[in-house]
């Protein structure tokens, strides 16, 4: 027999003013299994708290109702009194008459009758409650990076900085991402792969750090705490321990006319490389594609010249288990390439280039060793033209949001491009400016004002080829849509970035959830930003939307917390307010029949299969069951089933159907 | 019937509508005391049963509210909901329970006005349609 007690409050005057709380006291004392009834003016205080402590263990309660504000307010307060009281903190539930119902309506019997009609709910409920313990999971103190550019670096450093294993993987044979592929950043115009590579470096040297270069994600399995991720690390055809990084094999290669990824097409590169001077590892990887020894059978020269004999030809992929308790996805973007824009010449016209390209034409590093020239003839272009949103917040080319970074990337190259060629004649078209960040306004005007960048709002139609010169038509909008045709001797096109070509395979793989453009879902857009809804697995930079450099270190120090406040605990302890399936003793064995309509509605892939097999092996069914690691406990599942056969600890059915019951003052008697 | 007083239960999540009620209250807006609210993790924990359950033991009227679209706080459980209601529209038509009886809304945590709005016009119109005396058939039917 339920054995409640109802702890009523005045809240000062706050409730007392407009509910009757003794006649409120005086009605709770009348609902059967009710065996203490009371009222006082702060429950919440400590004596307040003291009386419900002292009736739990005197009248020996099975349940408390206390009746004053909102659970969201005060839940933990009481729950807590009633576990130091001896009493399973979730058999207390509040019931909320004050923000529902004292502060809400003016002073009449309805609303004290609301009131009583609040604790009779709550009552009902609570009789129906069960003792629940905490969920503890155990937590494996090692994070899986996914992903070496700037924001899988941070997060690295960040994480095992704090004392704790990180294993990074990155697709590339070298980490850097795409900022080493940049030649100076905005606002401050300094060297990228100077600020870079010492971060690059650290990663290198790091006890806490083990890189994967090369590699991919091949599997994730498990759930927080308890990831057990294979890794392909792909065969780099050298043994990576015995190779020196000499460089003799790249400088004596035949094969030399391949086009370097690293400089986005410009400039070429041996079939044994490394991707750019300051690739960390510095070790050289086959291009198997390439290579006359794979393509023909023979050469090998490599493998002559190596001081340290560690060509391995017939290296093959290695696949390695590991076992992780946090993920961080820092996958990073790319921008739009290839036949994307007929109408601009892009693909078709060796001087209409991407944002990417002019990066490493104006880099000191790149294939002109920083002097300006175009791909076509290697002249120094007198007018440049750059057009910024060429696809970003276009609908026609199937792509509605703003990529974010190209205002000012656009703003940086006119610049750069000023600074190297004085004379030259650099142009903007643009649809706005969005320069928000900080120095970004100031950088702009910058170029406008003091470097003599011509801004000309409006959108380019066409561009094509009339002798030897590229011309750019378009309009200014602001001088009434006049049209405008300029004679460019090279066409920069901000084309928009857009996410990795393999997200969706990787998103499918980890199981995140990610938008239609195939950048990943934080588990909230404002509150929980570098969070999936996939416990464990956190976000890091351009994989989840178009950013710049400080907002993705940003983000990656915030993943990086995330992981660090998750491992500083050797056991995860959770609210046990999850779903559960029904189980029973044999011949049943659960209700479910095994539909796993549960496993696809869940947003939290908590629900697994379960095999249930007899003494001789032989199954006898599947059924869903819940990872408690997993679920969120936001009860999806429940009301989707069939047979009723999934329920959630804390709502559970019983509770539901006896607070409406009660709420509408209907007994269970008169069911 | 003008001393008719519904009686209407409001089935609403914790995150966005019970948060967005709790300011109702916080800000002191007053509103009808007809309502009696029960809270759930989700709208999509929501079993629309239970909206059967409630009629036919003597509700009058129904809300079913929870986060706006996309603003779940388990990013989808609203879009369950949602495509629940629809399909149990046509299941109240059947049953012979006007669909007005029922309202389904968003409120979100920053919302008191819009649920102080929200309950006043769900009971204004409860009012109208006067009490619903139907659920002796549903008990018949055998969903009480």
């Amino acid at each position: 027999m339920a054995r409640i007690g109802v702890f009523i409050c005045h809240c000062g005057e706050n409730i007392s003013a407009t509910v009757d709380v003794k006649k409120v006291a005086a009605a709770a004392s009348r609902i059967p299994g009710v065996a203490h009834s009371v009222e006082y003016k702060y429950m919440c205080s400590d004596p307040g708290q003291q009386m419900i402590k002292n009736a739990v263990r005197e009248k020996n309660l099975t349940g408390v109702v206390v009746a004053a504000c909102s659970p969201r307010m005060h839940e933990p307060t009481f729950r807590r009194a009633c576990a130091e009281a001896g009493l399973n903190p979730f058999l207390c539930e509040m019931a909320n008459i004050r923000e529902h119902c004292s502060w809400v309506h003016e002073k009449s019997d309805a609303t004290t009758n609301k009131a009583i009609d609040i604790v009779r709910t709550l009552v009902a409920k609570v009789k129906k409650n069960k003792a629940l313990l905490p969920i503890k999971v155990p937590v494996t103190k090692t994070a899986l990076v996914l992903g070496g550019g700037i924001a899988g670096i941070q997060a690295s450093l960040d994480i095992a900085n704090a004392g704790h294993k990180v294993i990074l993987v990155e697709k590339q044979p070298s980490i850097g991402g795409h900022m080493s592929q940049l030649s100076e950043t905005f606002p401050t115009l300094d060297c990228s792969q100077c600020i870079l590579t010492p971060r690059m470096v650290e990663v290198a040297q790091h006890p806490n750090i083990t890189l994967h270069s090369y590699s991919e994600l091949e599997s994730l399995d498990g759930f927080i705490g308890n990831f057990k991720a294979r890794i392909r690390k792909k065969a780099r055809s050298l043994d990576e321990k015995l190779c020196t990084g000499c460089g003799l094999c790249t400088q004596k290669c035949p094969t030399r006319k391949i086009a370097s990824e690293f400089d986005a097409g410009l400039g070429l590169r041996p079939a044994i490389y490394v991707p750019f001077p300051q690739a960390v590892p510095n070790k050289p990887v086959i291009d198997r594609e390439h290579c006359t020894y794979y393509l023909k059978g023979k050469c090998r020269l490599c493998e002559k010249i190596c001081p340290t004999q560690a060509i391995r030809f017939d290296q093959e992929d290695e696949i390695l288990e590991v076992e992780v308790g946090a993920v961080v996805l820092a996958t990073g973007f790319d921008i739009k390439h290839g036949d994307f824009f007929p109408e601009y010449g892009y693909g078709k016209y060796k001087d209409v280039i991407d944002g990417l390209q002019f990066e490493r034409l104006a880099s000191a590093s790149g294939p002109t060793l920083g002097e300006m020239r175009r791909p076509s003839d290697g002249r120094v272009p007198e007018t440049v033209v750059f057009v910024a949103c060429a696809g970003s917040r276009d609908p026609a080319k199937g792509i509605e949001y703003c990529s974010k970074i190209c205002c000012m990337y656009t703003a940086k190259h006119a610049m750069l491009y000023k600074h190297k060629v004085h004379h030259g004649r650099p142009y903007v078209f643009y649809m706005d400016i969005r320069a928000g960040g900080k120095m970004y306004e100031e950088f702009v005007r910058r170029a406008q004002e003091v470097d003599g960048v011509q801004y000309i709002r409006g959108r380019v139609s066409r561009i094509y080829e009339r002798g030897g010169k590229l011309v750019v038509k378009g309009a200014d909008t602001l001088l009434g849509a006049r049209p405008m045709e300029i004679e460019a001797d090279l066409v920069v096109l901000a084309t928009a970035g857009v996410a990795n070509a393999g997200a969706e395979e990787l998103a499918q793989k980890v199981h995140v959830s990610y938008d239609p453009y195939y950048f990943y879902s934080e588990a909230h857009p404002k509150l929980r930003p570098v969070e999936t809804n996939t416990a464990g697995i956190f976000l890091a930079g351009a994989c989840q939307a178009p950013k710049d450099i400080p907002e993705s270190v940003a983000q990656a120090s915030g993943a990086a917390a995330k992981v660090a406040g998750l491992f500083s605990q050797s056991e995860l302890v959770r609210e046990p307010l999850i779903a559960v399936v029904d189980r029973q003793a044999p011949p049943l064995y659960s209700t479910c029949v095994g539909c796993f309509l549960c496993q696809a509605a869940c947003p939290y892939q908590a629900i697994e299969k379960e095999e249930i097999r007899g003494r001789d092996g032989r199954l006898i069914k599947t059924v869903a069951k819940v990872n408690p690691g997993l679920c969120q406990g936001c009860g999806t599942c429940v009301a989707l089933c069939r047979s009723k056969s999934i329920d959630i600890q804390g709502f559970s059915h019983e509770q539901v159907y006896a607070e409406v019951l009660a709420l509408l003052n209907r007994g269970e008697s008169d069911v | 019937m003008s001393d008719f007083n519904p009686k209407i239960v409001a089935f609403v999540c914790n995150w966005c509508t019970y948060a967005g009620a709790d300011l109702t209250g916080t800000s002191r807006m007053k509103y009808s005391p007809q309502v009696s609210i029960i809270r759930f993790p989700c709208t999509g924990r929501i079993d629309f049963m239970l909206l059967l359950k409630a009629f036919a033991n003597g509700a009058d009227g129904i809300i079913v509210s929870g986060c706006h679209p996309n603003d779940c706080h388990y990013s989808s459980g609203n879009f369950h909901a949602r495509r629940r209601w629809i399909v149990f529209r046509g299941l109240l038509d059947f049953l012979g329970i006007d669909v007005r009886r029922v309202r389904f809304s968003w409120v979100s945590a920053a919302e008191g006005a819009k649920w102080a709005q929200l309950v006043n016009d769900t009971a204004e119109h409860v009012r109208q349609l006067g009490p619903f005396s139907g659920y002796h058939r549903l008990r018949g039917l055998g969903v009480g």
